[in-house]
């Protein structure tokens, strides 16, 4: 509960109509897209400027609330999930692209603007945002800038981090500042910009942001290839990239992935087979063709048992849709999907595929795995109930180890789904305590009260790492 | 407002009735969001979309919150368009969780005494009974041509009405007499060569207020080759009931239903309007908890199809010319054909094969226009911002034909173009009127 005077002093800020603290508010933005992690907030705010994010801002640090900004909610990592309390800040009407800069190539936006919309605003004008996370439909750009997405076209082109040329952001005491600029070269100080991006909202509130443009390529292509052998498309992902080829798309997805996309999407997904490469490659035609031609060479040299060349834009438009709605569609084979987000180099791809499915089998569980190939980074999604805590356990037992063994061939616990409430208790795995104790280091010097997105990022407790017997 | 003693009673039921299983299915991905008009035209309110409302309904379940005055009006405010539906990769049967939640709530709330007296007498008193619902339309046929319309038009005794009811008064379609309305047939025969034999649900309101567009309906389906039976002993469809938390009256309908057609050997029951459509292949899951029942409703509901569909299955757009004058035509989605009974496509593709006319798609066809049953009357001001939207939209096509398939949009249509003063400019009107027009004219 807010203290009264808390309370008063923040709908002076913003008004009335745009604080809300009824229960069916507040439950509303107790949760986000990971499973399992529920809290609610004291009450939910909505600015409508940087100004009245900074009257916030103090009057919060004043009084020690915490603060958790929030987009669409659609983040998989507990990062938005108000675990103590406090309040959500939403971006709803702070949502306007504020200028396309087709001199610079840069737009700049409010964090409020849905990553999609502002993806077709800059395309309108022959410009190209390439991060594109699979919720940005309805994902926000300050979401995506503060959980660092992903998506499709990383291999490529990047993350969002790549994008971000400048950020303003209001500190947890009022001050406002601005990193970066629209500059091709800026060495002016620390790269907070940088620093900013994927931050989770543990460190300040991004209220503007520019970010990079590129020109549209003239041309996408896209293909499937189809295995009867996991490891056998898993080895081909390296094998494009060892020879030199860098497709925008290059995603994986296994048999049990392809059945419960295909009940939904019902767009002729090949289900009869054990696994499928959807790549994808733009820019100029001769290169598209010659690249595409080179590629399906290699996968049939690595066992494909057919490519399929996709006929038009809207085919190619339907197998990309399908993919993004992977991991909501796995929640069709039981109620509750936890999935990782393990990041390997390339080469090791292989490795972790079959590691996935040794785990999977040595915890008697049903894990479907999709995701990123070509940027090492995978989604085994666990479906499950949450009702069933003995299989729950099985399935923390079994994450575990696979983030033991991402760590192991040189990888990481996250690629781009954040670290969050969920994989804080991981993180030490990954960083070491000094790598915590630098990044603490970095929290208190900005945030001295903990109110920014507490519990994120810095576990209370870290896991005991577990010994792998292999 | 509801007691707390009911909000206690609410609550257990919850418990009790709502499937766990459902709401769990909801993985709150939030795919759902950008489809849902309540959460856009609320400027993004969380407690206003899919998610929000299923995460409301999972908290009741699960004792966080009390079944309070919000979270009804969080339930009320949902048009049930499902739009939802088709985008939800995990498959989450809203409108099923939708149709429990409000069942629950009305059943275990004292509605104030108007409330009370206006549900008796619609959900009981008068859908359920064709004789009441020709006698209810008949007084209306009564006030239009008897002069009193006109009188009351005049005197401005509808300026006392709120706005859209005033409206409302004024695009109502001209209806047929006692008579007429009484006088139905029960078989045509196929004109074309049969190629199948349906059986025809006419609709309470479809049956008297748009009798012509059933005429109609029947004529094409006699040209493409369909010997239609039309069952008199069938009744209203329960949909309204559904939706409005009287569930019980609802599976009585259906079971009334069932047996009107079980015994008729055709290959479909057709339809002309998506909202009674949508409630009837859903009868499976209304009766799923009666064994007698669930077998038979699945039977009916597996034969039960849009017009359009099946017209498009026989090729009528290739064998029967149709030809209209040069026109610009645009096509709304109804949301219970297009989102449950999954009939999109068929439509346009009609639509496109008339001769003459110009087919422009309008962006967001497949959005709400706030008509959603009775919403438009009982939430009128959401409801006319979402038809705002889509006036605005549908004049960007420069359409002068505006073609639905379902008398409530048919009305909410024609209540848009009155709205914006363009009467005599665009004209709104039932896909089956407009194709049975096209074909005359051969």
């Amino acid at each position: 509960m807010l203290a009264n005077e808390v309370k008063e002093q923040l709908i002076a800020i913003v008004t009335k109509a745009n604080f809300d603290d009824s229960k069916t508010e507040r439950l509303v933005y107790s949760y986000d897209a990971t499973p399992n992690f529920q809290s609610m907030p004291d009450a939910v705010i909505s600015p409508r400027n940087t100004t009245e994010v900074t009257e916030i801002l103090k009057v919060c640090n004043q009084h020690q609330v915490p603060i958790v900004p929030r987009g669409s909610g659609t983040n998989l990592c507990a990062g938005t999930c108000p675990t103590e309390g406090g309040i959500v800040l939403l971006f709803k009407q702070m949502n306007r692209i504020l200028e396309i800069d087709e001199e610079n190539l840069t737009v700049t936006v409010q964090p409020g603007v849905i990553t999609l919309d502002m993806i077709n605003a800059v395309e309108k004008r022959g410009l190209f945002y390439p991060p594109d996370p699979s919720s940005m439909k309805i994902s926000t750009i300050g979401g995506n800038i503060n959980e660092n997405s992903g998506g499709l076209r990383g291999l490529k082109y990047g993350v969002t981090r790549d994008y971000v040329m400048a950020l303003e952001v209001v500190l947890p005491n009022g001050d406002v500042i601005r990193t970066g600029g629209k500059l091709a070269k800026d060495v002016a100080g620390y790269d907070l910009t940088r620093l900013f991006v994927g931050s989770e909202g543990t460190l300040g509130v991004i209220t503007e942001a520019t970010l990079k443009l590129i020109p549209m390529p003239e041309t996408k292509k896209t293909m499937l290839a189809l295995y009867q052998d996991l490891n056998a498309a898993a080895k081909s992902v390296s094998a494009i990239i060892a020879n030199k080829i860098i497709p925008t798309t290059l995603e994986f997805l296994d048999q049990p992935t392809l059945k419960v996309v295909e009940e939904f999407s019902q767009i002729g997904l090949p289900t009869n087979v054990q696994a499928v490469l959807l790549i994808e490659q733009d820019g100029p035609p001769e290169v598209v063709e010659r690249d595409l031609i080179r590629m399906a060479e290699i996968c049939k040299q690595e066992q494909a048992v057919s490519i399929q060349i996709a006929a038009s834009e809207a085919e190619a438009e339907a197998l990309r849709t399908a993919r993004r709605a992977a991991l909501s569609a796995i929640a069709r084979l039981k109620p509750t999907t936890i999935l990782e987000d393990a990041t390997v180099p390339r080469s090791e791809i292989a490795k972790m595929v079959q590691a996935i499915n040794e785990i999977a089998e040595k915890y008697q569980l049903e894990i479907c795995t999709f995701g990123h190939a070509g940027d090492g980074n995978l989604h085994p999604t666990c479906a499950t109930d949450a009702r069933n805590h003995e299989e729950m356990e099985r399935v923390e037992q079994a994450f575990a180890e696979i983030f033991a063994k991402a760590i192991d061939l040189g990888g990481t616990i996250t690629g781009e789904h954040g670290v969050g409430a969920m994989k804080a208790p991981y993180l030490e795995w990954k960083l070491k305590a000094e790598g915590i104790a630098a990044m603490k280091a970095i929290k208190l010097a900005f945030d001295p009260q903990n109110i920014m997105n507490p519990g994120k990022v810095f576990a209370k407790d870290s896991k005991k790492r577990v010994v792998i017997t292999r | 407002m509801t007691t707390i003693k009911e909000q206690e009673k609410i609550q257990e039921q919850f418990k009790e009735r709502m499937d766990e299983d459902e709401l769990l299915n909801c993985m709150r991905c939030g795919f759902c969001l950008p489809t849902c008009p309540t959460y856009i035209e609320s400027g993004f309110k969380e407690s206003q979309s899919p998610r929000g409302r299923i995460a409301l309904m999972k908290a009741v379940v699960d004792g966080l919150i009390e079944p309070d005055a919000e979270f009804e009006r969080s339930l009320e405010l949902c048009l049930g368009c499902r739009a939802c539906e088709p985008v939800c990769p995990s498959g989450v049967n809203y409108g099923h969780l939708l149709e429990d939640a409000r069942d629950i709530i009305n059943q275990n709330k004292q509605h104030s005494l108007p409330a009370r007296v206006v549900r008796k007498t619609v959900f009981q008193g008068l859908f359920p009974h064709p004789n009441r619902m020709r006698g209810a339309v008949g007084l209306l046929g009564f006030y239009q041509r008897s002069g009193i319309q006109t009188l009351a038009r005049k005197i401005g005794f509808l300026g006392l009405l709120p706005d859209s009811l005033a409206t409302m008064e004024k695009i109502l379609p001209k209806v047929p007499t006692m008579k007429e309305m009484k006088n139905r047939p029960d078989y045509l025969p196929a004109i074309a060569e049969k190629v199948h034999r349906v059986a025809f649900f006419s609709g309470c309101l479809m049956d008297t207020m748009f009798l012509k567009t059933n005429d109609a309906t029947m004529k094409l389906l006699q040209l493409a080759g369909c010997e239609v039976v039309i069952p008199e002993s069938q009744v209203c469809c329960g949909a309204l009931h559904g939706h409005s938390g009287e569930k019980q009256t609802a599976k009585e309908l259906a079971k009334k239903n069932i047996i009107a057609f079980e015994e008729l050997d055709v290959d479909f029951i057709i339809t002309n309007a998506g909202g009674c459509g949508a409630f009837l292949v859903d009868y499976d899951h209304l009766l799923q908890d009666d064994p007698e029942w669930k077998g038979r409703a699945k039977t009916f509901a597996e034969k039960v199809k849009d017009i359009s569909e099946v017209l498009v299955a026989v090729d009528f757009h290739k064998k029967v010319k149709m030809e209209l004058p040069p026109q610009v035509i645009t096509y709304q989605d109804s949301c219970h054909l297009r989102n449950v009974m999954k009939t999109a496509a068929a439509p346009r593709v009609l639509l496109q094969a008339i001769a003459g006319v110009k087919y422009k798609e309008m962006v967001d066809a497949d959005r709400c226009c706030g008509s959603a049953g009775i919403y438009n009357i009982v939430e009128s001001e959401m409801s006319m911002v979402m038809l705002d939207y889509k006036m605005k939209q549908a004049k960007e096509t420069h359409a002068t034909t505006i073609v639905t398939a379902n008398p409530g949009c048919l009305l909410q249509m024609q209540l848009g173009i009155e709205r914006e003063g363009l009467s005599s400019k665009i004209r709104g009107v039932h896909i089956v009127d407009l194709l049975a027009q096209a074909v005359k004219q051969d």
